[in-house]
């Protein structure tokens, strides 16, 4: 195998005397869809963060294709193809939708002018299926279509590892649906995808690995299969009444 | 050491001085998120109602206090209740722009009628001695009467239903609305307070330093920096810093010459701003 | 705006401003050299103010070092144009510095900051006697010429200065830099997160904003031939620049420079009518101006004509 495009050493970070991750291991190996688990409060959000740069490590070295990027900021992170989204959709309310875009493209992907990104957006607009709505105010799109916005926006930064925080939560089964689909077409077209999520239903079906995250701890990393029949994760995060429903829902 | 002693003292009278003077700025700073550049130009307005009463009526200004206080709350709520409240949620620059506007007519206002000839009250109570230290009574008798009302002011906001309103808007206005409290009541009992502070202090400074229109923007500093360096919005963050700047003018003064006073406050002021922006007893987000 | 009303309107501007010894008397060629002045102040402001959305009140510090900058080269013997262009340096690198600092606060905090600069500078120039004068101000060698040739030269020189000021504007405006802004402006934690490296990029706003006020206060030192401390670093001017640039509509392009023109002409109008009340007028119209005008003189286009440009 070769060497993982993101690689976390014994990462740590504390607020103040609180410790949010404790020696956190684990590669993603490119092309890969990775799904991360934990209850709330693991360090789900807290992980991504020191990763992009919005927090730093206490210590551990972050490796982004051979190079540690444990003190970069945020926006260098999306220079270098770490894109992410957030569990609350960040966009620029007053601009445009394809403006919104236009910024990711211009900015994180490096595009020569404001025409060339523009263009950028057009197709990563198309990608995500909100091409007729390119010249609405962003503040008026509904929830689901301002998520695939932020999906748009980060696949225009041209990104090489991609973090989904929570892309699905408070969307209806058919949005969802709908979100899976692009993210296999993301994932297919060679991006990393490192979901973070809470429905067990979501993960499952995009990827085959898991890492399961508990108390700032990584207490599981491998084939999605194993993972859930873990007794400490099934313990740890489904709590005993969902785990033998999940027992029952396999055997039966 | 007798000379820093007297240094000390100084700076401690002043900086209760400057903690009245700033604590309804703050107040309002806090709680309606709006700093209200008129703050300056309401202390003179309280200074000159008590000199004229005091001159054309005889009036005494301890006398004068209460009615100061009951006129410049209601100028201060109609204000709120009537301009302000109608863009309290807007960005800083609108609401800064909009008390900026307001304050230029009243400026003008007190220009016109009163001039900007410096008037103050003598009262003429001597000094007392205390070993080393000598105070000028009048001067005394401001600063324990500046230290009462904010004391007073602690107790209202502490003890009293609206002083508790008024500090649950401040934590959460959305929650307090749904509690059944009227914020935009809240909001001009809360301007109003901070005029009628305003007002109050002008009744105290009036009796110890000239009243004129020519000095509304540095009075408004003073409450600039007090509230930076104590903190935004409570009766004890105003009081500490108030007497911290109080302390640093006065030495400064003392060893750099009187000219260096101010530059002391605004550098310290600035300092502050970027290492502690919450203040020396603010803390992080609302106490 | 479209680029063809856009050009159209700023030659139109520039052109009456220029014509105006052609039509008027020295008060009129004063008026407009004080248009100009005015306009590029409140243009310098917009790339911060207006395009990043900081309430900077920092104007009336970068005016004030430049004037002294430029007061204080004249005197030790520099020609005049080539110690405003040392003044203009000078203070931009001072604003580069300043802003690296003080760009970490946001919202209320860079506000008052940036207002404490302005006091801050005024202390020290008036307490620097050995340098600055102190309180009794600086001389400037005086410019030879009769009144209407000087008159006529400074309307031109502050003409020189708004017009470079709006032309960075239309660069900026079309720009990387000018996108950057306008995101930070939005949501600046959302611009980090696509790439945009905002504190380089509010440092080159709060630079631009600086650099054409000392350049424009360098010249008014010239123009007056003497400065002090008390009329160099007004807060009054500052907040003046920003209602000016809300006037004509505050992230546009024109909207600050004419609202400079329509606030100095209103000025002119109550000074010479209502001596005695000209300041409470002037409250008057920034009240009115809030409610009224949220979005400045230039929404009025818009709200008159539905479908107009925008």
């Amino acid at each position: 195998m070769s060497d993982p495009i993101l690689r976390l050493e014994g990462v740590s970070k504390t607020f103040g005397g609180l410790k949010a991750l404790t020696d956190v291991s684990f590669g993603l190996n490119e092309g890969e869809v990775v799904g991360l688990i934990g209850p709330n409060g693991a360090g789900k959000t807290t992980l991504v963060n020191v990763v992009t740069g919005n927090l730093r490590r206490s210590s551990g070295r972050i490796m982004f294709e051979g190079e540690d990027v444990g003190l970069q900021k945020p926006y260098q992170a999306a220079r270098r193809g770490l894109a992410r989204t957030f569990q609350i959709v960040q966009p620029f309310p007053a601009m445009t939708v394809l403006e919104n875009v236009t910024a990711g493209a211009l900015f994180g992907g490096g595009a020569a002018s404001v025409g060339d990104a523009r263009d950028k957006a057009r197709q990563s607009l198309e990608f995500v299926g909100l091409a007729p709505l390119a010249d609405r105010p962003a503040a008026n799109l509904a929830l689901a279509a301002r998520k695939r916005l932020e999906l748009a926006k980060s696949l225009a930064m041209n990104p090489k590892v991609l973090m989904l925080d929570e892309v699905n939560a408070g969307l209806n089964s058919s949005e969802i649906d709908g979100a899976l689909d692009l993210i296999r077409k993301i994932a297919d077209s060679g991006v990393t995808v490192l979901i973070i999520e809470h429905l067990m239903k979501v993960v499952l079906s995009l990827s085959k690995r898991l890492l399961v995250l508990h108390h700032g701890q990584l207490i599981a990393d491998g084939p999605s299969r194993e993972i859930v029949s873990d007794e400490r994760v099934i313990e740890a995060y489904l709590g005993q009444k969902f785990a033998a429903r999940l027992k029952e829902m396999h055997h039966g | 050491m007798a000379i820093y002693l007297q240094t000390l003292v100084n700076g401690l009278m002043l900086g209760a001085l400057y903690a009245c003077l700033a604590v309804g700025f703050s107040l309002v700073w806090g709680v309606l998120n709006v700093i209200n550049m008129l703050h300056g130009s309401f202390i003179i307005l309280g200074g000159y109602l008590t000199y004229f009463a005091w001159h054309a009526y005889g009036i005494h200004p301890v006398i004068m206090l209460p009615v100061v206080a009951a006129l410049m709350f209601a100028l201060g709520f109609a204000l709120q209740r009537g301009l302000i409240n109608k863009v309290v949620s807007a960005p800083v620059l609108t609401t800064l722009t909009l008390t900026f506007g307001l304050d230029m007519i009243l400026y003008n206002a007190m220009t016109y009628f009163f001039t900007a000839t410096p008037r103050r009250i003598t009262l003429d109570l001597g000094a007392i001695s205390l070993g080393p230290i000598t105070l000028p009574v009048d001067r005394l008798l401001g600063t324990g009467l500046a230290l009462l009302l904010t004391l007073l002011l602690y107790a209202v906001m502490r003890g009293s239903s609206i002083g508790r309103a008024i500090v649950a808007v401040r934590m959460d206005r959305m929650a307090a609305e749904l509690m059944g409290i009227r914020t935009d009541r809240i909001y001009a009992i809360t301007f109003g307070i901070g005029a009628l502070m305003a007002g109050a202090a002008g009744v105290v400074f009036a009796t110890i330093f000239p009243i004129t229109t020519n000095v509304t923007g540095i009075w408004l500093g003073k409450a600039f920096v007090v509230c930076v360096v104590g903190g935004l919005g409570s009766v004890p963050g105003a009081l500490v810093g108030g007497l911290v700047l109080g302390l640093v003018e006065s030495f400064a003064g003392h060893w750099f010459g009187p000219q260096q006073a101010m530059t002391a406050g605004f550098l310290l002021m600035l300092v502050l701003l970027l290492t502690r922006p919450t203040g020396l007893v603010g803390v992080k987000g609302y106490e | 705006m479209k680029p063809l009303p856009l050009y159209a309107s700023l030659v139109v501007g520039l052109a009456i401003l220029a014509a105006a010894p052609l039509y008027g008397d020295n008060y009129v060629v004063r008026t407009a050299a004080i248009v100009a002045m005015y306009g590029a102040l409140a243009t310098s402001w917009n790339f911060i103010g207006g395009f990043t959305g900081y309430p900077s009140f920092s104007t009336a510090a970068f005016f004030g070092l430049g004037a002294y900058v430029g007061a204080l080269c004249q005197r030790s013997g520099v020609p005049m144009v080539v110690a405003w262009a040392i003044a203009s340096v000078a203070v931009a690198a001072f604003a580069a510095l300043l802003g690296g600092i003080l760009l970490r606060l946001r919202g209320h905090y860079f506000a008052i900051g940036s207002i404490a600069v302005v006091e801050l500078c005024r202390l020290i120039v008036s307490s620097w006697s050995s340098l600055t004068g102190g309180g009794d101000g600086l001389n400037l060698p005086l410019v030879q010429g009769t009144p209407e040739d000087l008159m006529r030269f400074f309307l031109m020189v502050m003409l020189v200065i708004l017009a470079a000021s709006l032309l960075v504007t239309i660069l900026v405006d079309r720009s990387r830099l000018g996108f950057g802004l306008r995101c930070i402006h939005q949501n600046e934690d959302a611009a980090a997160m696509v790439g945009v490296n905002t504190t380089a990029y509010k440092v080159a706003a709060y630079t631009l904003s600086a650099v054409f006020c000392a350049a424009a206060g360098a010249t008014y030192a010239s123009w007056t031939g003497y400065i002090d401390p008390t009329d160099s670093f007004q807060i009054v001017l500052t907040v003046k620049v920003v209602v000016m640039a809300l006037l004509g509509g505050a992230g546009t392009i024109l909207g600050p420079a004419i609202g400079a023109a329509a606030f100095v002409l209103l000025e002119e109008v109550f000074w010479a009518n209502f001596i005695d009340w000209n300041r409470a007028i002037l409250g008057l119209v920034i009240v009115v101006l809030i409610f009224f005008l949220p979005g400045g003189l230039l929404s009025l286009r818009r709200r008159l004509m539905p479908g107009g440009a925008a």
